[in-house]
């Protein structure tokens, strides 16, 4: 869950640039981490044995750990792609000169939008829509818009004014000033928007097992609910490293669309 | 820019006010929400509920008068009128709002049904939200300063709280479950501030220091903020489950510290998780904030012969106060919402009642949750960024 | 040539270009000069439609501008501004290509052009071509403007403080290719400048904005000679007139047949330099006249300090 926008606005935290070789090394070792915990889980029985009480299993055995994971994938996947969608186009619109009016409302929106905890939209939703999926995915869908909106205004409202001025002084139209001249330029901050909107909503999707839909999530509630410490960190490790994981690689492919958008 | 302006300066002046296109967004929700349920009403707090209209969830001239007064309003907000205006009518409805919804149980509810539950629904909902745009709308237009911001907002808490204290509410059914949980809620109150407030103290304590300590050596922060990212990037229950686990061993093995309240469950997990989501906006924004400082005002002190630590107290922390009241402002309104999952843990907070009504299908023990969490939250980010835009005015 | 009439532009309450008609010739550069926010920028802007008047016609070589589709018209026409408006996100090549692009042209006579203005303006393809306009210097990504704008070969040039951003040296340079630029291709530039040193080094026909008028329009000799009554009065009226005056003149405006005072061993004085820089250095040297040189070393008498001083004061 958590961290909404906000995060967005600490200063200074940029997508990481250049890679050393002992970022790669770590990148590498925590992607295999996760991949070993997921496809073989028993590897690790013996550690976790530690910190499951006597007699409780140490490794998550009631469902497919895969299968959590890939279920909670493509939640957040399928969630940040709608709220892509969403947000970009609403982004957009509210740049143009037609919606400039538009433009002052919808920010004060999105920064009172990021008060609401995604723990109460979820629980929220689910008198509204039932228990599962659904809940989830409003909660995820509606969370997801708020960075990505939040960006794409940003990055339209970023390009340069002089830039914009050459292209129409050019002539280029306005299709092709948008599409060749300004999505281009704003893409690495509405990148590093959807970036910021997957990670909270791996989180979210996580919380999303209170309301039981399918994900992670639920290895870390069996552990709190039979008070198994060895599922907690299990499924803890596994949702941490993924967020870690996924936030680091849409990293990496925004550094490279800032490089490419001359912004270096 | 284009040939419109020109028109429009041709355009005669009508007595008339235009027509304002953002004001309809809240004229058609507020017209919208007229059509949904207004109220629903359950026989018993676990039966199914149905929906009751506008006209229906009010005595009859209530619902005639209030009804007319909602649609004038929104109608006032598709017209060019002054952003304080604005805000005022958009106030003025959710006045009217929170008067008439507390007649709602009286008209639905029969005096002989003492179980009977009348909760807000959709028409409730999409109503707070019209008028909630509206008056968003009106102040980001008034573009207050601080000050009268902060007033304005100490004005609505009041009323609120005014609100409650009157018992005009009392019917309805989230008030019964505040009612129901009276003395938890306040146990769950402080615990959620103490648990917010607390994790931001001790990362002030550890942040700015270090901030400054970034600020000054580019390696340390080059290793620091990095992993600051990766702890901000851990989804809160896997930082929570991640925490409990040390601390239980840690619990396990020094008896002294379980006699204290540290253990696997509870607070002290919840705490420690919040405290490192709070560092990183605290220590990147004071890093970022000292970078910001102009040299020559570093210069002139210096070269007023002020020695470092009195040159970072009276010039480079006020200067760079704004952006890490900025820091502040993020933590605390992030930490406010994230101690809801803590309830997960044990760690209490007002999400326990989330999760309580979650388990229970009560939407309104949810609510007394989540209404509070949203409003201290709310109250924090205008406080903060008050405060922030204060530093940055006003000479320091 | 250019011909507005009666152009006015409004903006809400404020009336930035108020009904300004001047004449540009084919083949000249107009500079124009004012205060910021004197509606400078809007006039040009309203040559190539960025900018609709609110009145009054434009005209380019006879057709009426407003007849022709807005981006057309200005595939037609080079615009260069301030801070350049390169594309940042891509190549230099790019860059000056776009215009070309848009026009459909092919390929090969795309990058033969790009190659070719590349040159024309001091940037070696092979090293340059690929670059992104921020890995060049200040004066480079002018450069790189300039040979956008004129990529398409058009017959006008709008230019909006172009040498606004580059620093005094790089500027002074910026401008004498400009100059040179124009003769080789004897195009029509429009160009405005806040800087009157500016518009009179670089302008043919100078026009004086204040407050969205026009206050006066006239070769740059007369605007010293004869400024109009008040706010040009004004702004001409500084102390260094006189030398902004001997700029407009060049050696041979002002040498006679006599033989020059001083001994064989003195430096003879270029004819084609100004008046302004003869004046330096008949000041320096400490002498009363010099000999001159025609191009290319022929002798062409001399030139007198007290024939420099006659050309400083104020004309009859
Ligand atoms: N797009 C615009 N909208 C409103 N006012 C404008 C616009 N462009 C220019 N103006 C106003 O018109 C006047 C002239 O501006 P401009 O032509 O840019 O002056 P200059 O280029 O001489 O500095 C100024 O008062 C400016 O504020
Ligand atoms: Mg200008």
């Amino acid at each position: 869950m958590s961290r909404s926008g906000e995060t967005l606005r600490v200063a200074g935290t940029r997508a990481v640039r250049r890679a050393s070789p002992a970022a790669i090394a770590g990148r590498l070792c925590a992607a295999a981490l996760l991949l070993l915990l997921v496809l073989a889980p028993r590897l690790f029985a013996p550690a976790f044995r530690l910190l499951a009480e006597d007699g409780a299993p140490a490794i998550y055995d009631q469902g497919s750990l895969l299968q959590l994971t890939l279920d909670h994938v493509a939640l957040v996947a399928g969630s940040t792609a709608a709220s892509a969608i969403v947000a970009v186009v609403l982004g957009v619109l509210v740049t143009r000169p037609s919606g400039r009016d538009f433009l002052p409302l919808s920010r004060t929106l999105v920064n009172v939008g990021q008060v609401f905890p995604p723990v109460a939209v979820l629980a929220v939703a689910v008198p509204l829509v039932g228990f599962g999926l659904e809940p989830t995915l409003i909660a995820l869908v509606l969370y997801g818009l708020l960075p990505i909106f939040e960006n794409t205004v940003a990055g339209l409202d970023g390009v340069p004014a002089a830039v914009m001025d050459a292209a129409r002084g050019m002539g280029l139209d306005p299709r092709r000033r948008f599409l060749s001249v300004e999505l281009p330029l704003a893409m690495p901050l509405i990148l590093a928007g959807i970036r910021l909107s997957a990670v909270i909503n791996i989180g979210t999707a996580t919380i999303g097992s209170t309301v039981a839909a399918k994900g992670l999530g639920e290895v870390i509630l069996a552990g709190l609910g039979t008070g198994n410490t060895a599922f907690i960190l299990q499924g803890g490790i596994i949702v941490g490293l993924l967020a870690v994981l996924v936030y680091d690689a849409l990293g990496l492919l925004e550094a490279r669309l800032a490089a490419r958008a001359g912004r270096a | 820019m284009t040939a419109s302006g020109a028109a429009a300066g041709r355009v005669p002046r009508a007595r008339f006010p235009g027509f304002d296109r953002v004001g309809v967004v809240p004229a058609a929700l507020a017209a919208l929400a007229l059509a949904l349920p207004l109220v629903t009403f359950k026989p018993n707090r676990i039966a199914a509920g149905r929906g009751v209209a506008f006209w229906a969830a009010l005595p009859p001239a209530a619902a005639a008068a209030g009804g007319l007064l909602l649609l004038l309003i929104g109608l006032a907000a598709c017209l060019r009128v002054a952003p304080a205006s604005r805000l005022g009518l958009a106030l003025v409805a959710l006045a009217a709002l929170a008067g008439l919804v507390g007649l709602a149980p009286g008209a639905v509810a029969l005096p002989g049904m003492p179980y009977a539950r009348v909760s807000f629904a959709a028409g409730f909902w999409t109503l707070l939200l019209a008028f909630g745009i509206m008056a968003a709308d009106g102040s980001a237009r008034l573009a207050l300063r601080p000050g009268p911001r902060v007033l304005l907002l100490g004005a609505v808490l009041l009323a609120l709280a005014g609100l409650f204290a009157s018992g005009w509410w009392n019917g309805l059914s989230i008030l019964k479950e505040y009612a129901a949980h009276r003395d938890g809620f306040w146990a769950e109150a402080v615990t959620h501030g103490g648990l917010a407030f607390g994790s931001l103290f001790a990362a002030l304590l550890v942040g700015l220091p270090l901030g400054v300590a970034c600020a000054r050596m580019p390696r340390l922060r080059g290793a620091a903020l990095p992993a600051l990212n990766v702890i901000q990037t851990i989804p809160s229950i896997a930082m929570y489950g991640l925490m409990m686990v040390p601390l239980g061993l840690l619990a396990g093995a020094v008896p002294f510290l379980g006699a204290l309240g540290i253990r696997g469950i509870g607070a002290a997990p919840a705490g420690l998780a919040l405290f490192l989501y709070a560092l990183l906006p605290v220590v990147a924004n004071t890093a970022v904030g000292l970078d910001g400082v102009p040299r020559d005002a570093v210069e002139a002190a210096r070269g007023m012969g002020m020695g470092g630590a009195r040159r970072l107290r009276a010039v480079e922390l006020p200067l760079a106060a704004p952006v890490i009241l900025t820091g502040v402002r993020i933590v605390l309104v992030q930490n406010i919402g994230l101690v809801t999952v803590a309830a997960l843990i044990g760690g209490g907070g007002f999400g326990t009642f989330v999760f309580q009504g979650t388990s229970q299908a009560a939407i309104d023990l949810v609510l007394l949750g989540a209404v509070p969490t949203v409003v201290l939250a709310f109250t924090a980010a205008v406080l903060l960024d008050a405060a922030a835009e204060a530093a940055g005015r006003t000479p320091a | 040539m250019i011909e507005i009439e009666g152009v006015s532009r409004r903006f809400g309450d404020t009336l930035a270009v108020d009904d300004v008609s001047l004449r540009v010739e084919a083949g000249t550069v107009t500079a124009l000069v004012g205060a910021s926010g004197s509606g400078k920028s809007t006039l040009l802007r309203m040559i190539n439609r960025l900018i609709e008047p609110s009145a009054g016609t434009v005209r380019i070589d006879g057709r009426d501008a407003a007849s022709v589709p807005g981006e057309a018209l200005r595939r037609g026409i080079g615009y260069v501004i301030q801070g350049y408006g390169l594309f940042p996100h891509w190549t230099v090549s790019r860059n000056v290509a776009t215009v070309p692009a848009l026009l459909g042209w092919d390929r090969a006579r795309i990058a033969r052009r790009v190659d070719e203005l590349l040159r024309l303006f001091d940037l070696d393809p092979d090293v340059y071509a690929a670059k992104l306009p921020h890995e060049l210097s200040g004066g480079q990504q002018q450069r790189v403007g300039v040979a956008r704008a004129l990529a398409a070969e058009p017959k006008l040039l709008l230019m909006d403080e172009p040498f606004g951003a580059l620093d005094p040296l790089i500027r002074a340079k910026a401008q004498d290719d400009l100059v040179a630029l124009q003769r080789r291709l004897g195009i029509t530039v429009v160009l405005v400048t806040h800087d009157m040193e500016e518009a009179i080094r670089l302008g043919h026909r100078i026009g004086v904005m204040e407050r969205g008028r026009l206050l006066q329009y006239a070769p740059p000799a007369e605007l010293l000679a004869r400024p109009a009554p008040g706010y040009v009065e004004r702004l001409m009226g500084g102390a260094d007139r006189p030398f902004q005056l001997l700029s407009l003149l060049t050696v041979a405006d002002a040498r006679d047949d006599g033989p020059a005072d001083v001994g064989a061993d003195v430096a003879p004085v270029p004819e084609t330099l100004d008046l302004r820089d003869a004046l330096g250095l008949l000041l320096w040297r400490g002498v009363d006249s010099l000999p001159v040189v025609a191009a290319d070393g022929a002798p062409r008498g001399r030139l007198t300090l007290s024939a420099v001083l006659r050309r400083a004061g104020r004309p009859a």
